[in-house]
């Protein structure tokens, strides 16, 4: 197999690593809609411990859109080979993967697709399938997910007069900068419309029997996106894995309960021992 | 109208204030207030925002997450995008919903939000204000499917122009025995827009050949319809005159009779097989002339420069011949080749003469490739005007020509 290991990938997926050199990896992946960004309160916390790497994936945040390429990022497939071209430009073993939102289904496939370089997974309000069939609720129907894409293309026009960056509050709050408002969250309509389509149209229900990792699915409360039962389908479906359900509500806890999202993570984290017996 | 004073405005500014009472002026401002836990939890709502969504007080206020009253497309945009900008740079601006009202009928408005934290930096309050949107989203709506429209018409025209422009161009160049024949072409800029370029290869009798290049003036429809029309007369021309000249001048006079408003550039090409190469004829219609490399290297022009076609009622046409022997090349362009530019530079016929000069030994659609490839990079790979080059090389002798290729006709 031929395998192109460079800085590209660092650069094409706008990579940060910190934390200490020589520990474990931890690679945190952003869901549909934002970027690395959203782990801004929550992968501080583990700077002392772990190696931290954050990155973009190829088409949000600060990622290189001219890498875009339209069949790669179709389906989820693509997105999980973002993750196997970050994780072997830096040669990472024994990674702990922390997906959140579509992110944790994209980490199940890129660990099943190398599954020697990965330790752990960490699934923030994952859902293996957004839409309803038959018996398995997801929370939505084909035509919700057709609004979501009219509700993109009505906050279509406030996207470009909107990248004017913005100064408000407060210096010393933890929001973003100027220059990050300027970007976070935005990106181009259309690769926005068709990683929606990547996210809400699939189905990975069949991918997570294969998962032999340790594994921690966080489940919110009132989560509209990964609704209560779709987290206990989760967990029910990957063997030994453990649920945690936090107080935190809604579908962002890396955002609205930095805190609890950090303690569920670490609680489970410190558990190593047991993990590696298994 | 009779001028205001500052003074007498500023007090009529001061006594209106002065009547306005806060609770008044939150409760039925010419918007929707809303108030929320960072949850989205409705805790406070304002009167003009009950009255358009219908909702009572109770229902709303302590029961329902701001969330939960958007139709779910939106929902998920907030949960996705809405939410985390809230909570990442503390607002929220324009953003586009639409709320389902009591009565279930979808109310379209724009949101603007903030963010309060309490003193440790906790997420404490979020603070809406919604306008009503109805006349602005279907304006927008609007634009989007005008958008839509516009791009499906892009690419039907995009398609439109490549089928015509195809049709002036030889699909494959028929073989001439004895003879390497090739042809390049490049649309100006992205190719939307149909070029006024045209090239043919065609056999006109037992040992003769035509070869034909030309432009005519202008771009798109227009120039079409005329390129066409040139292309056609050409060929036909062609196969009922002997002499080159006499080709073109069957042209200028379907020019002049049939589109007096324009013109165009061409030269015209008779090869006819000898025992040892080729007599060639080359009449000009105000065209580029074309190069001739010899075997031995040396690069001279053929033929004198003419007039324009269909512009005057008369038109000078010159002609002139040479013979063409094993390892002669001649190479035929437009001037989109020669007016390439780059600042106060042009590509010119010295780029020409450069690059035909360095294609010793090489087959004549490498060397054809070769002057548009420097014709583009010249101007750094945005064709400012259609790039046509057609060569015609002699094998050199020993090569085991005369040959007889596929396209002989006898």
């Amino acid at each position: 197999m031929l395998v192109r290991v460079d800085v590209d990938v660092l650069t094409r997926n706008n990579v940060t690593v910190s934390g200490q050199a020589d520990s474990q990896p931890m690679v945190f992946a952003h869901g549909y809609g934002c970027d690395q960004n959203m782990w801004r309160f929550v992968a501080p916390a583990f700077e002392d411990q772990y190696r931290t790497v954050l990155f973009d994936f190829v088409g949000a945040g600060g990622s290189d859109l001219a890498a875009y390429d339209l069949r790669r990022y179709s389906s989820l497939d693509g997105y999980a080979t973002d993750v196997l071209d970050v994780v072997r430009a830096l040669d990472l073993h024994d990674v702990i993967f922390v997906g959140h939102s579509v992110s944790a289904m994209i980490g199940v496939l890129a660990a099943a697709r190398e599954p020697d370089r990965f330790g752990a997974l960490v699934l923030v309000g994952p859902s293996p399938r957004y839409i309803d069939e038959a018996a398995y609720v997801g929370g939505f129907s084909e035509q919700d997910i057709e609004d979501l894409l009219v509700s993109l293309e009505s906050n279509y026009l406030g996207w470009s007069s909107a990248m004017a960056p913005v100064i408000m509050g407060n210096p010393d709050r933890p929001e973003l900068g100027a220059e990050l408002t300027a970007s976070f969250c935005r990106t181009d309509p259309e690769i926005q419309k068709r990683f929606a389509r990547a996210t809400f149209l699939s189905d990975n229900r069949a991918d997570l029997a294969g998962v032999r990792l340790p594994t921690l699915v966080l489940q919110c409360a009132d989560d509209l996106i990964a609704p209560d039962c779709v987290g206990e389908y989760v967990h029910a479906q990957i063997p030994g894995s453990t649920l945690a359900r936090l107080t935190a509500t809604g579908h962002c806890p890396n955002l609205s309960a930095p805190a609890e999202t950090v303690a569920a993570i670490a609680a489970f984290l410190d558990k190593g021992p047991d993990l590696a017996s298994r | 109208m009779t001028p205001v004073s500052h003074d007498d405005a500023a007090a009529a500014f001061y006594s209106a204030l002065a009547d306005d009472d806060p609770a008044e002026l939150y409760d039925n401002a010419p918007c929707g207030y809303l108030s929320a836990l960072p949850d989205g939890t409705i805790i406070k709502a304002n009167a003009t925002f009950l009255t358009w969504t219908g909702y009572d007080r109770d229902k709303l206020v302590g029961r329902r997450r701001f969330q939960d009253l958007l139709a779910t497309g939106d929902r998920i945009f907030y949960e996705t995008h809405a939410a985390p900008m809230l909570f990442m740079q503390g607002m929220l601006r324009e953003i586009a919903v639409e709320v389902i009202g009591a009565s279930g009928l979808r109310l379209p408005m724009l949101v603007n939000a903030l963010l309060k934290r309490d003193d440790d930096g906790q997420p404490q309050v979020i603070r809406a204000v919604m306008f009503d949107a109805s006349e602005r989203l279907a304006y927008e709506r609007e634009l989007v499917s005008a958008r839509r429209r516009a791009e499906e018409s892009e690419a039907r025209v995009r398609v439109l122009a490549e089928t015509l422009q195809r049709s002036f161009l030889p699909s494959d160049i028929v073989a001439v025995p004895g003879l390497d024949v090739g042809g390049a072409y490049r649309p100006a800029g992205d190719g939307s827009e149909v070029g006024g370029d045209f090239y043919d290869v065609f056999q006109t009798g037992p040992q003769t050949w035509g070869i034909v290049i030309g432009d005519v003036c202008g771009k798109g429809a227009s120039a079409a319809v005329v390129t066409a029309l040139a292309r056609y007369t050409v060929r036909a021309e062609a196969m009922h005159v002997s002499s080159a000249t006499a080709v073109l001048t069957g042209l200028h006079d379907a020019l002049v009779s049939g589109y007096p408003d324009t013109f165009l550039t061409v030269l015209f090409l008779l090869l006819d097989q000898l025992p040892d190469g080729y007599r060639l004829r080359v009449a000009t219609g105000g065209h580029p002339l074309p190069l001739c490399r010899r075997a031995d290297g040396t690069i001279e022009t053929l033929g004198y420069p003419g007039s324009f076609l269909g512009m005057a009622r008369t038109a000078e046409i010159s002609e002139s011949a040479t013979l063409l022997r094993p390892g002669d090349m001649v190479v035929l362009y437009t001037d989109g080749v020669t007016e390439a530019r780059h600042e106060d530079s042009f590509f010119g016929e010295a780029g020409v003469t450069e690059v035909v000069g360095a294609s010793a030994g090489r087959p004549a659609q490498a060397v054809a490739d070769a002057v548009v490839t420097a014709a583009l990079a010249f101007q750094h790979g945005l064709a400012r005007d259609d790039i046509a080059v057609v060569v015609v090389k002699v094998p050199p002798a020993g090569l085991g020509q005369p040959r007889t290729g596929p396209g002989a006709r006898a």
